[in-house]
């Protein structure tokens, strides 16, 4: 009698919240009587009101611009975002027009979230290489911007201790940035030479470091196979990598614990940072003229950078993919490229809409990072894999920081990797 | 835990003229709707994840997939729970021991070692003992959530009580120092923990104190970025947090004993002492019973600290099980072993429960 009365409880409740989670839907393409159908959009944008005023204007464009489609968006706060878009995938409540973080393509694209875009090639060939979202060589979004990652450093600094300024088309090879970063700690003017931005979490930590584990010729994975970490991430570039690593925190060049907001350059704690040209704004507010954006440093196997930042994409669920597709063709022109880029500050993805900014045109102030996007950045593998990945090569560069042995910590990850990679059949390569 | 005692209280407290068979048959009617959005809400938020998690936990779910999740056995808790022990003899001559991962290395050809790292070694002379575990980020999990517990629980309970003495005395502003003890409470664990975060940096607050008071002759220590201190820096501030908390309840305790108790004790001559040890504590063992697992059970789900300070590191010194669960089913989106993790958890701590509720049980 108790039994079945509580399994009747249990099975109502659970009954009422699944119809609940159904009927609360509104999902795209509601026709109000013959209006433009309804296309639904998600954005992260919602706590980067110039970013997501200019996603509206978009909207209210493209709105205006036709009769057929009527766009609508939703935007939530980039720390949930993920979340909600999972939350939705699971209970079958995507809308259709999705942004996604660069990395997360192809791990979506492989579960069936995302459609192919079939954009006309020419499109998808103006746009900066990272700015593509692939995943077995389709195209699955397209990003209307990149961010990249230099040095910052200041001229009269660099001058008054001999050291080299290098140019784009001569970084600093691994022993002249190694020799400055020793110069400029010894000179005692600083508590560190190197702002690395060790105090930030999660992605920072693959997109900011795994280049340089790159450029010493080591990598997060076997690109080629796709199927395995197993001597690229333990192999003795890999190794190199991590040894020198770990002294750049023993020799106390760079800080392990510094704090989140990345102020040691700019406090004049820190000689240089490797930062994105997202902190471009507030280092020349902090040094005006003697502020330089250096080109990362060749550790071997040439310079590398991190590439993909957001990326817009059409789900697979979505019932008017042309529409959708109609409107990421009219969000494409330069004028709106330009016009985040301007916003946001990022690099816009196209040269035209290069030249029509202030900051990444010929002679811009901003004009290096943009050059060293087109010229450095490889983006983080793309394969399903990459979350477990991300954590893997993260813990490992966090353990290697904090005195863990070099070898060992690189072999766990690449076990980690592996393992996940064997167990979800190799994740469709 | 608490309600169900006070229920059972009142219950053996019934007249017993209140029988007959059409009364308790509309009683416990009564009693069904009462309870009812209890027992609702603990179906849908305790019991469908509790049942969730258990089947999970037997698949490779994953958070975002192509593919339908699969049943795998206990392949997760294989992985989850699996040690083996790897004796390693040192050749005579050679420099150091033959590389572990010669055994541990997929497809090495041994199927008990491989894909598992080391935990720990012991070493003595030319032999050595390797703990190889499928998952030495769990074990170090649930050594740092069981430390945490074991002292948090009986600082953050004892304090809380002498704070609560502390305040209970009737003197003029004593509300002041109850709203300072109770501040921190009602400030958000995140908030709390950022703050805390720059507190323990090497130029952080604490650091330039012990600089002031020693002159100067003080190193900076980097609190939470040396495995050592990071765990205790994290109990420090976590107790700082939640004493207050526990202060108002041993407060609410203390002003429910009866002061005629106090009256006879002193005129049957008790000291100051006597009285706490023979009125005040006995007349608390309701409180107590509340604090301790209340306090238990926070102290268990150790999380947001973590998640905000650590991240779990410096070498997995203050990674918890919770924090674990969280990392691998959400970040590395393997729901079906965060859910094999969680459920071990839930075990554990309804062990603890359990034993706590026969100890509290058996004394009175």
């Amino acid at each position: 009698m108790r039994r079945t009365l509580i399994g009747g409880i249990i099975s109502a409740v659970t009954v009422s919240a699944l119809v609940a989670g159904c009927s609360s839907s509104g999902g795209s393409g509601e026709t109000a009587s013959g209006g433009p159908k309804t296309i639904k959009l998600w954005t992260h944008a919602a706590g980067n009101p110039e970013e997501l005023a200019t996603v509206q204007k978009v909207i209210n464009d493209f709105n205006a611009s036709q009769k057929a489609y009527k766009v609508v968006h939703e935007a939530f706060p980039q720390g949930a975002y993920n979340d909600a878009v999972t939350g939705a995938a699971v209970s079958g409540k995507l809308p259709c027009l999705l942004d996604v973080d660069g990395p997360a393509v192809p791990n979506w694209a492989w579960a069936k979230y995302l459609a192919p875009l079939d954009l006309p090639a020419a499109t998808v060939g103006k746009l900066l290489p990272s700015t593509v979202g692939r995943y077995k060589d389709t195209v699955y979004a397209v990003g209307y911007f990149d961010a990249a990652i230099g040095l910052y450093a200041r001229r009269s600094v660099l001058t008054k201790n001999d050291i080299r300024i290098p140019t784009i088309d001569r970084p600093w090879t691994l022993a002249e940035f190694d020799d400055a970063l020793v110069t400029l700690k010894n000179k005692g003017d600083y508590d560190y030479a190197l702002d690395l931005g060790t105090g930030g979490g999660g992605e920072w930590w693959p997109y900011a470091f795994s280049p340089l584990l790159e450029s010493f010729g080591g990598d997060l994975i076997d690109r080629s196979s796709m199927t395995t970490a197993e001597g690229r991430l333990n192999g003795p570039e890999a190794v190199k990598w991590g040894q020198w690593w770990q002294s750049l925190f023993t020799r106390k060049l760079a800080n392990s614990r510094e704090a989140t907001d990345r102020v040691a350059f700019l406090k004049g704690e820190a000689a240089l940072a490797w930062n994105g040209n997202w902190g471009a704004a507030d280092a020349q507010k902090a040094y005006g003229d003697d502020l330089l954006f250096l080109p990362p440093p060749d550790l071997g196997k040439g310079p590398k950078i991190g590439g993909a930042s957001w990326q817009w994409s059409i789900t697979n669920s979505c019932p008017d993919q042309d529409g959708a597709r109609k409107y990421l063709e009219f969000s494409l022109n330069p004028r709106y490229l330009a016009e985040f880029s301007d916003k946001i500050g990022l690099i816009p993805a196209t040269e035209e809409a290069a030249a029509l900014t202030e900051k990444y045109r010929t002679g811009g102030d901003l004009r290096a990072f943009s050059d060293f996007s087109r010229k450095f950045a490889l983006v983080r593998p793309p394969t399903p894999a990459y979350p477990k990945i991300s954590s893997a090569f993260e813990k490992a560069a966090q353990d290697i920081m904090n005195g863990a042995p070099v070898k060992t910590s690189l072999d766990t990850a690449v076990d980690q990797i592996d393992g996940d990679i064997s167990s979800n059949g190799n994740y469709g390569f | 835990m608490v309600v169900t005692t006070r229920a059972r209280d009142r219950a053996t407290e019934r007249p017993a003229h209140a029988g007959g068979r059409n009364r308790r048959r509309t009683d416990s009617r009564t009693a069904a709707l009462m309870t009812a959005p209890a027992v609702v809400l603990l179906a849908l938020f305790i019991a469908v994840p509790v049942v969730l998690a258990f089947s999970l936990s037997f698949t490779n779910s994953r958070l975002i997939s192509r593919d339908p999740a699969r049943p795998v056995g206990a392949q997760n808790f294989d992985r989850l729970l699996g040690v083996s022990i790897l004796e390693q003899h040192k050749a005579p001559g050679a420099a150091d021991f033959p590389p572990v991962r010669d055994y541990t290395k997929r497809g090495s050809g041994h199927p008990q070692y491989e894909e598992k790292s080391v935990l720990f070694t012991v070493d003595s002379g030319d032999e050595r003992t390797v703990v190889l575990a499928g998952d030495p980020t769990f074990w170090k999990s649930l050594r740092n959530t069981f430390l945490f517990a074991l002292v948090v629980v009986p600082v953050q309970g004892g304090l809380g009580l002498a704070l609560a003495l502390l305040v209970n005395q009737r003197l003029r502003g004593i509300r002041i120092f109850r709203t300072i003890y109770f501040m921190p409470v009602v400030t958000s664990m995140v908030v709390v923990s950022i703050l805390w975060r720059f507190i323990y940096q090497p130029n952080g607050l604490i650091n330039s104190m012990l600089g002031t008071l020693t002159l100067g002759s003080w190193d900076a220590v980097d609190w939470l970025g040396n495995p050592h201190t990071a765990l205790p820096a994290i109990m420090l501030m976590s107790v700082w947090q939640g004493v207050g908390f526990h202060m108002v309840i041993w407060l609410a305790g203390l002003q429910t004993i009866p002061p005629s108790l106090y009256e006879a004790a002193a005129i049957d001559g008790a000291d100051r002492r006597q009285m706490f040890r023979l009125v005040t504590w006995p007349c608390l063992r309701p409180t107590r019973v509340f604090v301790m697992v209340t306090i238990t059970l926070a102290a268990l789900g150790l999380f947001t600290q973590i998640d905000v300070m650590t991240q779990g590191g410096p070498l997995d010194a203050t990674t918890t099980v919770v924090y674990h669960a969280v990392r691998k089913g959400f970040r590395e989106q393997q729901i079906g072993y965060g859910a094999a993790i969680s459920l071990v958890f839930f075990v554990l701590v309804l062990g603890v429960s359990l034993i706590q509720r026969r100890m509290l049980r058996e004394r009175s």
